[in-house]
């Protein structure tokens, strides 16, 4: 009897754990989808902001991209400025910003004494962490001033300025990235290639930085990212003027912050013309995805 | 020849790690000496007044609100979504979408996470330009590093811990509780300390969806500025440099603290893993 009271009682325990077990592995699934319901959900509502003038209400999306007046009092809305404004300032900021950022990840892994990189290292991932509205500041404080007297500017906020700011910027993301691929190389690389009679700087550049050729990349495109997709740092040094840039002086607004610049205030079709400039910066950073994608997909081969 | 290419090569090394360390010396540099003399007890908690000479502690509260808020949805989603990634899921193409998205989610410039909060929580959730508002769509932003760094914290528990609770006659989820999340703790803490860095150091999804209004938020549905959009509109609207930078000073000696105190926490995770 008693011990029929008992089984019946650890079924009824051994029940409820079961049921909790069911229930909270379906809450944990729950959680782990809401990324991809945030994902759907922010794709969704910008692109349906975005499509609704040119699906509905009759805008061409060729003018759009191609259209080079931006005033939205008269109804115009062209961003081919502000599209060659972003590329132009991104491939510029990277044509800068690569190269010493690579050099210096280098320096840092196969050069530099353990003790100098255990100083610079760090200092260079906590600069990564600092807010980019700081350089923003700098660039207007510095930047800015020292390339109106260089050239003799009557304004030097320019493409120029976007380019150096976005350089310093993409430094530590580029350094601290492409210095844990380099450090990654097995040693056996290094050996070999000294005990060929190959000098340091020879086996650094042409063995060394090959074999960590993905994680450069990667390094790279995440330097891009940053560079492409910053806002408010850049209206601090761009000078926001709505032209096609022909030289490094001219004063530039790039894709983001037209964004930013006139979210405020925007409303009807105006704002769906900032949520379509949104649509472009997005297509920008997804193919930039897909190709980081393509790199790391190659190095795990 | 070749000497002479490698002194060229070996120059441009030293050249390139100078200026690095140059630029950024002097940005940090730059900041503190142009904000330093307005560094006081009157300013870090001082009112705001809009005529000059105010302090900043509107902004901090601002600014403690929106991690507070964004931390307290976004920490135990985070965590349950990499229990499952880890814990539960069977590889497939689900768990393949996730990481997907999660991946996608961290690439996502913030002035697009700006567009959407105010499209979706400002208008269509008709929450208005508020803390609250910024706060959830800085959730959104943080998501995938909690979910990451819990991912990478769960991977470095041992199986045998594992295997030894469950031999015990555990369920799973006695389990989960009292063996693997309190050894991964210092790896989710450090997650969420970064986290803590994230949410200091954005400004555009917040100016689009918290606005700019410089006072003591009343609710979390009053528009409120948080120290990086201070920062931001002070320099911009009136050229005040020496007013940003004091208030880059606040927020380097944050991010400064935080990455502190972060990685005092994984030399911590070190030990007890090699124990």
């Amino acid at each position: 009897m008693s011990i029929q009271t008992n089984s019946v009682e650890i079924g009824k325990a051994n029940k409820r754990k079961y049921f909790l077990e069911k229930v909270s592995s379906r809450v944990f699934l729950i959680c782990a989808l809401l990324s991809v319901i945030s994902l759907l959900l922010i794709i969704g509502f910008v692109f349906y902001k975005g499509s609704h003038p040119f699906l509905v209400e009759g805008y061409s999306f060729i003018d759009f991209i191609f259209g080079t007046d931006w005033v939205p009092s008269e109804d115009k809305f062209g961003i081919f400025p502000m599209i060659v404004a972003s590329i132009f300032a991104t491939i510029g900021a990277l044509i800068i910003g690569v190269p010493v950022g690579l050099f210096t990840a280098i320096f840092l892994a196969e050069i530099a004494s353990k003790r100098l990189a255990k100083i610079i290292s760090p200092a260079i991932q906590l600069l990564a962490g600092i807010p980019s509205v700081l350089y923003g500041v700098f660039g207007l404080a510095i930047i800015v001033p020292f390339l109106q007297n260089t050239f003799g500017l009557a304004k030097g906020q320019s493409l120029l300025a976007v380019i150096l700011v976005l350089a310093i910027m993409m430094l530590p993301t580029i350094v601290t990235v492409a210095e844990t691929a380099i450090r990654a190389v097995p040693n056996t690389y290094r050996e070999g290639s000294l005990a060929l009679g190959v000098s340091q700087i020879g086996t650094i550049f042409k063995v060394v930085v090959p074999a960590a050729k993905s994680g450069i990349m990667t390094a790279i495109v995440l330097g891009l990212g940053r560079a492409i997709g910053e806002t408010m740092a850049v209206i601090l040094v761009a000078g926001n003027s709505l032209i096609v840039p022909t030289s490094l002086t001219d004063s530039v607004r790039p894709l983001t912050t037209n964004i930013a610049l006139e979210m405020g205030y925007a409303a009807g079709t105006h704002q769906e013309m900032l949520f379509a400039t949104g649509i472009v910066l997005f297509s920008f950073i997804l193919i930039l995805n897909f190709v980081l994608a393509k790199i790391s997909a190659k190095g795990g081969n | 020849m070749r000497q002479l290419k490698d002194y060229v090569l070996r120059g441009l090394l030293w050249l390139s790690v100078l200026l690095s360390v140059a630029v950024l010396v002097m940005i940090v540099g730059y900041i503190f000496v142009k904000g330093m003399n307005l560094i006081s007890f009157e300013f870090i908690f001082g009112d705001y007044s809009p005529t000059g000479g105010g302090g900043i502690w509107p902004m901090i509260v601002t600014t403690i609100y929106t991690i507070i808020i964004s931390l307290v949805i976004a920490t135990p989603i985070g965590i349950l979504a990499a229990l499952y990634l880890q814990e539960y899921a069977k590889q497939g193409r689900l768990v393949k979408l996730i990481r997907f998205a999660t991946e996608s989610l961290t690439g996502i410039p913030s002035i697009i996470y700006g567009l959407f909060g105010a499209v979706f929580f400002v208008t269509t959730l008709k929450m208005g330009m508020s803390i609250i508002a910024a706060s959830l769509t800085l959730t959104i932003i943080v998501l995938p590093v909690i979910i990451r760094t819990t991912e990478e914290a769960l991977k470095t528990v041992p199986q045998s811990y594992r295997e030894g609770s469950l031999a015990l006659g555990t369920t799973k989820l006695q389990t989960l509780y009292k063996v693997i999340l309190p050894s991964a703790m210092p790896g989710i803490l450090s997650g969420i300390i970064l986290s803590i860095g994230r949410i200091v150091g954005e400004s555009a999804a917040i100016f689009l969806t918290a606005g700019t209004v410089a006072a003591l938020p009343e609710s979390l549905f009053s528009s409120a500025r948080t120290l990086t959009v201070h920062s931001y509109l002070v320099t911009q609207e009136s050229g005040d440099i020496e007013l940003a930078a004091a208030v880059g000073i606040v927020l380097i000696v944050i991010i400064l603290g935080i990455n502190i105190s972060a990685t005092l926490i994984s030399k911590k995770l070190n030990k007890a893993t090699n124990k």
